[in-house]
Order: C-alpha cells, then sequence, then structure tokens
C-alpha cells in the first residue's frame, strides 16, 4: 500500500447525499472515515457513531472546580480560619497573608449568604472556560496542518461542498475496490489525499 | 445580488421566511454577508461619515479620560451626598444595553428560535463593546485603576493587607461583569471559528489568509469536531442565560441592597433584568435597521425579524412600566413616610421633568408598536428605538440621584449637577461603541455564515418534506411554505 496516501475523497455538493453515503460505507463495513462539511449535518454524528460525552463532564468538572475556588478564596480571606488550624499552615509561602477577618457591623465572620454570588460568578467563569478550552483541545485544535488538506478542493468544504474521506488506516481500505465504491455513492468527484 | 436584493422598490414582503427569496444558495448566502469584507467598496459613504463622529468622540473619551487621572475625580459633578452619579448611571445603562446580545445568542438558542440566526452574531458584538464601554466608568471612577485592581480584584491584600470586602455588592459586580466580559467574549469568538475558516479559504490575499488560518485554528469542518462543537456550543448558552440573569441582578443589588428611598425594593432584580433586555433590543434595532438596508442584506434580516424585535421590546418595555406603577404602589401602601416623600418628589420636585420624560419614553411612547402598522414602519421603529434608549438612560437618572439627593435628613439634601467632563466622557463612551461597531462590521462576517448555511439546508428540508408530509425540523415547516408562496 502506498504510504504517502492518507485516503481517498469523495466530493458532494448536497448534505443529504454524504449522510446516504456515510450510511453506505457504514454498512459496507468501512470504519476509519470522517465527513467534512461547511455546517452541522443533523443525524451525522449518528451515522459516524462518534458521539463524544467528554465535553459535558468536562465543563462539569470544571464548574464544581470553579465553585471550590470560588468559596474557598472567599472563607480564607474572610474568616479567622488559620487561627483554627495547626501553626505550620500560617508558615506556608503566602499564608500569612491570606486571612484578614473584618469585623463589619457585627455579621458573622462566616456570611456565607453573602459568599454565593461570587461562588456563582467563578462557576460560570470556570465551566465556560472548560467548554471551550475542552472542546478545542479533544478536537486537536489548534493545528496549522491536517493531510485532509491536500485533497484537491478542500477550501471549498467551509464554502459549499461536503466530503467524506475514507483513510487508508481502515482494515478494509482497497485502493482499487475503495475508488470504486465511493464512484457508486455519486459523488461529483474521487479524488487521492496525500499524507 | 441584485436577484435577491428588495432594495427599495416594491413592498418587501412579509412572511415566516426567516431568508426570503427564492434564489438563495450557500454560496449566495455567504456571498452576501463576506463581500463587506473582501469588497471593501461596498461600504457607503455613510459607514465613513458615522465612523468619523464616533472616532472624534473617541478623542473625546480621551481628553476626559486624560484629565480625570491628572486632576481626580473632582472634575465630575459628584460629591456628597451624591456620590454616584454618571459614571454609576452610564455603567449601568451600558450594560443593560450588552444583555440583549446574550439573551439573543443565548437564551434564543435554548429556545430553538432560529430566527436569531441573522442576528446573533452583531448583537455578541454589540455586547462585547458594550461591556467595554460599561467597564471604563467602575474602573475611572476609582481616580487611580492601576491600583484598582487590588482593591477590587481577588489579585491579593492591597497595601494594608486588606482583602476585597466579599460581602459587598460592589465586589460581586466586579466579579459578574467580568465573568460577563469573558464569557461573552468566549461565546463570541467559539461562534467566528467555523466562519474564520471560510474567510480563509475564501481570501485570495496570502497575508489574509494566513491571519484567518491562525485565529481560525486550522478548523477543518470534521463531523467529529462539528459534535463537541456543537455540544459546547449548546452548554456555553445554558451557562450564559443563568449568568446575563445574574449580572443584572447583582447590578440591581448595588442599589436594592442600600436602604436609600427608592433603591431598597425587591422588585429590582426582575424589573432591572427586564430593562436591560428592552434597552439592549431597541440597540440592536439601532444598528439592524440601518445595516441590513445599507449592505443589502434584507433577505437574510427580513421584516419578520424587525417584526419580532419590536414585540420584544413592547413585551418587555411593559414589565418595566409595570415595575414603575409598583414602585408607585409600594410608596403609597407600605405606608412609610420615607418612601412616599420619594415618590412625590419624583412626581413634583426638581427632577420631575426628567421623571414624566421618563414615563413618556419607556411607558407611553413605546405603545404605538401594538399597531402591525406602524411596528413594520422602519423610520417610527428606529425613532421608537431611540426613545427606548432615551428612557432607559432616564430610568437610571430618575433611580440614583433622585434618592441620594433626598434621603433621610433635609439637612443632608442637595442636588446633582453632570460636569462637561461627565457629559464628554459619556458621549466619549458612545464613540468608542460606535467606532468599535464600525470597525466590526468592516472586517468580521456580521450575520454568523454556518448557521445560516444550516437554516437554509433545514429549510430546503421542511420543503421538500411538506410534499410526503413526513417530520420536519421543528418551526421551519411553516417558513419554508411561505417561502414557497411568495
Amino acid at each position: 500500500m502506498n504510504s504517502s496516501l492518507y485516503g481517498l475523497a469523495a466530493e458532494f455538493d448536497d448534505p443529504d447525499k454524504i449522510l446516504e453515503a456515510v450510511r453506505k460505507m457504514k454498512a459496507a463495513g468501512y470504519r476509519q472515515m470522517d465527513a467534512y462539511s461547511p455546517f452541522p449535518i443533523h443525524g451525522m454524528t449518528d451515522a459516524l457513531d462518534c458521539h463524544d460525552p467528554k465535553v459535558p463532564w468536562l465543563v462539569f468538572g470544571m464548574g464544581i472546580f470553579g465553585t471550590i475556588n470560588g468559596y474557598f478564596l472567599e472563607y480564607m480571606t474572610s474568616t479567622p480560619v488559620l487561627d483554627h488550624l495547626p501553626r505550620f499552615v500560617r508558615l506556608l509561602p503566602g499564608m500569612n497573608e491570606m486571612s484578614y477577618p473584618m469585623n463589619v457591623g457585627g455579621r458573622p465572620f462566616h456570611s456565607w449568604p453573602n459568599f454565593i454570588p461570587v461562588a456563582f460568578e467563578t462557576t460560570i467563569l470556570f465551566a465556560a472556560l472548560g467548554a471551550v478550552v475542552g472542546m478545542l483541545l479533544l478536537n486537536g485544535l489548534p493545528k496549522p496542518y491536517h493531510p485532509i488538506f491536500n485533497a484537491p478542493r478542500f477550501e471549498l468544504v467551509s464554502q459549499d461542498k461536503f466530503v467524506l474521506c475514507i483513510e487508508t488506516a481502515d482494515p478494509k481500505f482497497d485502493y482499487e475496490a475503495t475508488w470504486q465504491f465511493l464512484q457508486s455513492l455519486g459523488p461529483d468527484v474521487v479524488s487521492e489525499v496525500a499524507r | 445580488m441584485a436577484d435577491i436584493d428588495y432594495g427599495g422598490d416594491g413592498p418587501e414582503p412579509l412572511n415566516d421566511a426567516l431568508i426570503t427569496g427564492n434564489n438563495n444558495t450557500y454560496k449566495s448566502i455567504e456571498n452576501q454577508i463576506t463581500r463587506l469584507i473582501f469588497n471593501q467598496r461596498t461600504h457607503p459613504k455613510s459607514w465613513l461619515f458615522v465612523f468619523v463622529v464616533g472616532f472624534l468622540l473617541l478623542n473625546l473619551l480621551m481628553m476626559a479620560m486624560t484629565w480625570l487621572l491628572y486632576k481626580g475625580v473632582g472634575i465630575w459633578g459628584i460629591n456628597i451626598p451624591c456620590a454616584w452619579g454618571f459614571d454609576i448611571i452610564n455603567f449601568v445603562w451600558w450594560i443593560g444595553i450588552g444583555h440583549a446580545g446574550t439573551l439573543i445568542s443565548a437564551i434564543l438558542l435554548l429556545l430553538r428560535q432560529q430566527w436569531r440566526n441573522s442576528i446573533n452574531r452583531f448583537a455578541e458584538a454589540m455586547t462585547l463593546f458594550a461591556v467595554a464601554c460599561a467597564g471604563i466608568y467602575p474602573l475611572f471612577h476609582t481616580g487611580r485603576p492601576w491600583v484598582a485592581f487590588y482593591w477590587l480584584g481577588p489579585i491579593g491584600p492591597n497595601i494594608l493587607g486588606l482583602w476585597p470586602q466579599f460581602r459587598s455588592p460592589l465586589v460581586w459586580d466586579v466579579f459578574a461583569v467580568s465573568t460577563y466580559a469573558s464569557v461573552s467574549l468566549l461565546f463570541w469568538f467559539v461562534g467566528l471559528i467555523p466562519d474564520l475558516a471560510t474567510l480563509r479559504d475564501k481570501t485570495e490575499n496570502k497575508a489574509l489568509k494566513v491571519l484567518f488560518g491562525m485565529i481560525s485554528m486550522g478548523w477543518r469542518g470534521s463531523a467529529r469536531h462539528w459534535e463537541r462543537y456543537e455540544t459546547a456550543y449548546l452548554i456555553l448558552a445554558g451557562l450564559s442565560t443563568p449568568l446575563v440573569l445574574s449580572v443584572h441582578t447583582i447590578v440591581s443589588f448595588d442599589f436594592a441592597v442600600g436602604i436609600v428611598p427608592g433603591w431598597h425594593t425587591t422588585i429590582f432584580p426582575p424589573y432591572f433584568v427586564a430593562g436591560a433586555v428592552y434597552a439592549g433590543f431597541a440597540m440592536v434595532l439601532t444598528l439592524a435597521i440601518p445595516i441590513r438596508a445599507w449592505y443589502g442584506l434584507k433577505n437574510q434580516i427580513t421584516m419578520r425579524h424587525l417584526d419580532w424585535m419590536a414585540k420584544v421590546m413592547l413585551t418587555t418595555g411593559l414589565i418595566v412600566f409595570y415595575g414603575y406603577v409598583m414602585e408607585v404602589f409600594y410608596g403609597w401602601y407600605s405606608g412609610n413616610q420615607f418612601e412616599w416623600a420619594m415618590i412625590l418628589n419624583r412626581f413634583k420636585g426638581p427632577y420631575a421633568p426628567f421623571y414624566w420624560a421618563l414615563v413618556f419614553c419607556n411607558g407611553i411612547a413605546p405603545q404605538i408598536l401594538w399597531s402591525p402598522k406602524l411596528r413594520r414602519n422602519l423610520v417610527v421603529l428606529f425613532v421608537v428605538a431611540q426613545i427606548v434608549s432615551i428612557g432607559m438612560w432616564l430610568e437610571r437618572y430618575i433611580i440614583i440621584p433622585v434618592s441620594l439627593t433626598r434621603d433621610f435628613l433635609p439637612s443632608s439634601w442637595g442636588y446633582y449637577t453632570p460636569s462637561v467632563w461627565d457629559l464628554g466622557m459619556y458621549a466619549g463612551t458612545i464613540g468608542l461603541f460606535i467606532v468599535l461597531m464600525f470597525l466590526f462590521i468592516r472586517f468580521m462576517p456580521i450575520i454568523n455564515i454556518f448557521e445560516m448555511k444550516d437554516l437554509l439546508a433545514r429549510m430546503h428540508h421542511a420543503h421538500h418534506a411538506e410534499d410526503d408530509h413526513t417530520a420536519t425540523a421543528p418551526g421551519s415547516a411553516h417558513a419554508a411554505l411561505a417561502n414557497a408562496e411568495e
């Protein structure tokens, strides 16, 4: 097999056609493929079976982390908690400046209802960062180079064309047979993608 | 693009089609939007005129801020008893304007209102720029903004070893507004990534290709990426929704937690949030009406969009007016002489003309939007949007100096007059907003390209489905039908 080949790309001009093509490829036993489109195609996730539940969990984790951080900041700085901890804690770097409880109008130091707004905001902030950074990292972005950019006319994929790429890494990949099969799916053009 | 541009002659179609016209393709929609960036000759003379006005005002802002840093906040009209003046009025006004952008981009997304697609991008930009204008006020009213971070933020203890007072709504405000600015920026940027990839692939210019390539981070439209992208985008919308409500709630706490008559009411949070959306939609209309006319985008920002925005404005306006009525009722029903004196002071006191102007601007003038005929007259709609913007500014003016200058002790009464620097700084932030917004119109896609393509695909789908009565994408069946009839 040609090792400088990344895969074969079939270009379609309609989202329904590429969706149908992906379903047929799956039915024929191909696995290592991806569909590239200018906008998300409804039903493509199911067709490619590429649902990824990691992003919501990451957001949840980061949200909890944000809550704890925000509340911890308020609790440590506004209450005399250091007095109740072992003495060596005060000697840790930065700890001595941490606690400066102030008596404001006789309110309790740990006035938790007043601490909710800040903890809420830090929750949202960290969860949102988790959603964006998590999405980008899981997608492997930023990634300036990817073999699929070698596909001819790939710049049209961000405009109005839809490309299905079957990779050479697929166990069922066979240059002649796969090429013929892609042709049978009714694409505008089938082409090689160099690595 | 002449075949789909309803520029001027003939009535514009009003139906439920979210993209009007029959000849739309993915390509035509994309070209209509990217033309603003790639063909700089598209921009009319009016662009330059408004930009120059904005730029001059921006220079006024620079002067006002420089003088402020040199002399201190004494150049403003604030003094005891009215230590909060234009700075907080304008801060609340700008933050409120920003909220419509988040409402459109997040809440309407969660409610599956597909009409948001045409307006969400520039509404989000409007949010960012309005928050930037708002942020200037609290930062500069400290007089020494370079140390304000130590007083306000969790950077570390200040020179006295003190931390910010976490029991104070003013510190909550710092966290709320900075979180809001950060999340709005993330939301806007995530929405831009696929469009930047489109720009990267469309441009012939080598330098622009590299620039767009770097910002789009190598986006390639993979189905696996789209799946995570859509999940993350939806989650961001779900996070922004409580965030936007919390931000204006916390802004209203700045007042409601105080005990000054006219501030100390529980109605403030909902009525502030409704007021924010009200002012924000007025600003979206102020921007949308000229933009669609100048750039031939009438088939994408349709009469239906404007009609719906006018209805949202009318609804939130009624909520705000209900708030005014309840304030008066509460002043009377509480039986508290200070509360009732505050109401009478608004009615008949030195600021009475402002109060009645407020009632006219926010309560009476928008009621003409009940008439479908007037609502669809763009001149009338534009004028009403301006009146609402003025009204919402007056609302903050009525809340802040009027209450502060007449509190419990007659010996501590006073009168607030803004100085020329107050006015200069206010005009200056309007200039900053105009400059940022008009640069955005020129160099960024002002409509979300990939969502409009998605919408067009759904409309085609719904159109086919009408023939064989199969299931359709929610809410778009009648849209496509109306499109076909047109």
